[in-house]
């Protein structure tokens, strides 16, 4: 169960290498976290992230998972939530995918939109349904700032988040008074390993802020959540740049 | 019998989760929704006064008591009464007071079930002298986790189990209770005030035995030689030889008409309790106190439930909602307590005022609060940020000193200390696996703290 301050006991992570969630789940941990289901495609890398919260005193498990198999999913997480209540499911799964070769290779941007879009749809709902019957829990996405707007230089990914963001949020709406929190949050530019190829943007973030701002979430059980904070009020301008001029800023 | 799908959650309006609620008007409803609640099981609830999490039950069933509340029957010679689980307690001095008596113990609001002063083995101001609820309760019927109906008498297991068992033995039905003669409806009150927590300590220490309800305000924003700085407020139930011949008081020795204020609104912004406010407040109600005062006469409600008085005051920590810590550490674990004291006046926690008590002797309840010592209790609300973690350390202070901190308060425990502060944890948990195989009985405070 959660306590008064919105921080769960049992923790999955839909996306187990993720290091936004990676950065979460240690921040949980410390204060009440004790169970964490570590949920992703299989790997030594899904291994050592299991071990290295298992350093910090939680009991850590693995589990298959792939955002691209939606018929397991229902399977998969059954099992997980089989096993004792989850209080705060974390969707962290997502690709960046490369904007110019997806653009040549149309499979390839199928792929990024699977992953991020329908891979995420039907995870997200087999947890909110799950969350639902326990009648408590927090579902946790991680969109992105990229889905606010479209940008020429990561539209593909940009608008996958988009779907994701809105369909998170008329999730939230429906499960409004089931007793399941769901909180959309949207990162600007985090340094991980899904950016270590990027050149930084403005306001350009780390993990570890995003835990903090999704640890504040929860205890205000937020619908909406910006890391930073500041990106709330620069995006609402930018949302009404007209298009001729948004077209051409280095953002 | 109703149920719905609703939102529950305690006084403190934190944590709040879903169940289904059943409102058994019969006991043949309250044994028929035992038996058909599902795999998330069922908790008793009483009026939710319990600050924390104890009478939710997320995804599964709460069975609110307040439908069964007739008051069976009152041996008015010998002051007995057999009553439902669901009879509040204000409901109880409302019949009782006519007749000469009073409820045993009461918290600090009349607005408790018996079932749930049963639930928690609440205290009141008379510990020192009267112990807790349950000292004075003869037997209770449990319907437990088979679907049967036990009585249930004292110096047996289940009862012990039952007493500060927050609901997770079975439902309380009924319960027969030894009542405390009065003469009147008034209290005859000494007001003291103590400069800094040595003099308070020195003060309940000296003379709380010449009262039989003591209590101390402690003002937790007072820093430097001003921590812990309390008026004490202690009396008795006035005699009737006490009111002058021909006064209306006389006349009317059993008046009992508490008044209310209108309820604050539902919705109040987050920050409307800030700490120079608090600060302010404490400041005027020290200042306001007598230096020492002896022999006013005061209304029951006044002298045991102000807050009552204001339906809903909850509401003024905003939707973000408060936590109450309250924990106990023996005699002889004076310093823990200036410690303690010492910490929060320091963290500048925004703190109405603070409640201290000295407890007396023990009662058998096997997960029951008190224990002889000194009692803290504060409310802070749960927005202040690095709450957590600062409850977190004092309450390692707790366990270190042999103390515990109050389950029908709690909402934020660490789980892995609850063994310490309860020795017998152990016992209540064979118990339970024994009385209750499948689980029937569970909330989300037995969940959080695998009780
Ligand atoms: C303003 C205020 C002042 C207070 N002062 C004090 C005080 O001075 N001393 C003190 O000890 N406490 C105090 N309390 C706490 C309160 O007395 C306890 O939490 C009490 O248990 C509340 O009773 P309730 O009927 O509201 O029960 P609830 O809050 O609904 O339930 C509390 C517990 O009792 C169980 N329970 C309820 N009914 C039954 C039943 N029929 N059978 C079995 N279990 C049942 C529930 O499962 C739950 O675990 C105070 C609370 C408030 C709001
Ligand atoms: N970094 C940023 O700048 C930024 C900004 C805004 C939003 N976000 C979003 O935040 C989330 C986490 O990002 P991050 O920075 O922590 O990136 P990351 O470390 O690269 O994590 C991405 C995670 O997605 C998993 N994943 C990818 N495809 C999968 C599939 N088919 N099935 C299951 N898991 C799959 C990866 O698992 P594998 O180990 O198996 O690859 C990895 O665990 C993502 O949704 C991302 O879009 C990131």
């Amino acid at each position: 169960m959660k306590d008064a301050f919105g921080i769960p006991q049992s923790l999955l992570v839909l996306g187990g290498t993720s290091e936004i969630a990676l950065a979460t789940a240690r921040r949980l941990i410390a204060r009440r976290t004790r169970t964490v289901w570590l949920a992703g495609r299989p790997s030594p890398a899904l291994e050592q992230s299991a071990a290295d919260l298992r350093a910090l005193g939680a009991d850590v498990r693995t589990v298959a998972f792939d955002a691209l198999d939606p018929e397991s999913h229902e399977t998969v997480l059954g099992k997980v939530f089989a096993e004792g209540d989850i209080d705060m499911v974390l969707l962290a799964f997502g690709i960046l995918g490369d904007q110019a070769r997806d653009e040549r290779e149309p499979l390839n941007a199928v792929r990024v939109a699977q992953t991020n879009y329908t891979g995420a749809v039907s995870a997200a709902l087999v947890g909110a349904g799950a969350l639902q019957s326990q009648g408590h829990g927090s579902l946790v996405v991680l969109s992105s700032v990229a889905g606010e707007r479209a940008r020429r230089a990561n539209f593909i990914y940009g608008s996958s988040k988009a779907g994701l963001d809105t369909f998170t949020q008329g999730l939230g709406d429906a499960l409004h008074g089931t007793g399941v929190h769901v909180m959309v949050v949207r990162p600007g530019f985090v340094r991980s390993k899904m950016t270590t190829d990027l050149e930084e943007a403005p306001l350009a973030t780390t993990p570890e802020a995003v835990a903090t701002a999704i640890e504040l979430g929860l205890r205000r059980r937020s619908e909406t959540v910006w890391v930073p904070g500041r990106l709330r009020l620069v995006m609402s301008a930018l949302r009404h740049v007209p298009r001729s001029v948004f077209r051409r800023l280095p953002v | 019998m109703s149920a719905d799908t609703v939102s529950v959650s305690g006084w403190g309006r934190t944590a709040p989760t879903n169940a289904r609620l059943i409102r058994p008007r019969t006991y043949e409803e309250a044994v028929t929704a035992v038996r058909g609640c599902g795999t998330r099981g069922s908790i008793p609830r009483g009026l939710g006064r319990a600050y924390g999490d104890a009478a939710q039950n997320a995804g599964g069933t709460v069975l609110d008591m307040t439908g069964l509340d007739r008051v069976h029957a009152i041996d008015a010679d010998n002051g007995i009464v057999l009553c439902d689980a669901g009879v509040s307690l204000h409901r109880l001095i409302e019949v009782l007071l006519p007749l000469g008596w009073f409820v045993p113990v009461t918290p600090g609001t009349r607005q408790v079930t018996v079932g749930g002063a049963i639930g928690a083995d609440i205290h009141g101001k008379n510990h020192h002298v009267s112990g807790s609820f349950s000292r004075h309760v003869l037997s209770l019927e449990l319907l437990t986790a088979d679907g049967e109906i036990h009585t249930v008498g004292r110096d047996t297991p289940l009862f012990d189990a039952t007493t500060g068992g927050m609901g997770l033995t079975g439902v309380i039905l009924t319960a027969t209770l030894q009542l405390q003669p009065v003469e009147t409806s008034l209290m005859t009150v000494d007001t003291e005030r103590a400069r800094d927590l040595d003099d308070l300590m020195a003060r309940l220490t000296a003379t709380d035995d010449h009262y039989r309800y003591s209590v101390a305000w402690i003002d937790l924003l007072a820093r430097g030689t001003a921590t812990g700085r309390a008026v004490l407020t202690r009396g008795d139930h006035t005699p009737l030889e006490a009111l002058r011949e021909g006064t209306r008081a006389r006349r009317d020795p059993f008046a009992f008409h508490p008044s209310r204020l209108p309820a604050p609104p539902s919705f109040l912004p987050e920050r409307l309790l800030n700490r120079r406010g608090v600060a302010l407040f404490n400041e005027l109600w020290y200042r306001k106190a007598p230096r020492a005062r002896t022999g006013e006469l005061q209304r029951l409600a006044a002298f045991f439930h102000p807050l009552d008085g204001v339906p809903h005051w909850n509401r003024i920590y905003g939707r973000g909602g408060f936590v109450q810590y309250q924990f106990v550490v023996g005699h002889g674990q004076e310093e823990t307590l200036r410690r303690i004291v010492r910490r929060v006046s320091e963290h500048r926690c925004p703190s109405f005022l603070a409640v201290l008590k000295r407890f007396g002797d023990a009662d058998p309840g096997w997960l029951s609060f008190p224990v002889p010592g000194w009692t803290l209790a504060l409310d802070i609300p749960a927005a202040l940020p690095g709450l957590g973690a600062f409850l977190d350390a004092l309450d390692e202070d707790v366990a270190t000193a042999g103390g515990r901190v109050y389950l029908a308060k709690d909402s934020r425990l660490r789980p892995e200390l609850l063994a310490a502060m309860y020795p017998r944890l152990e016992e209540f948990r064979a118990l339970r696996a024994e009385v209750d195989p499948r689980g029937v009985f569970v909330s989300d405070l037995a969940r959080r703290l695998s009780l």
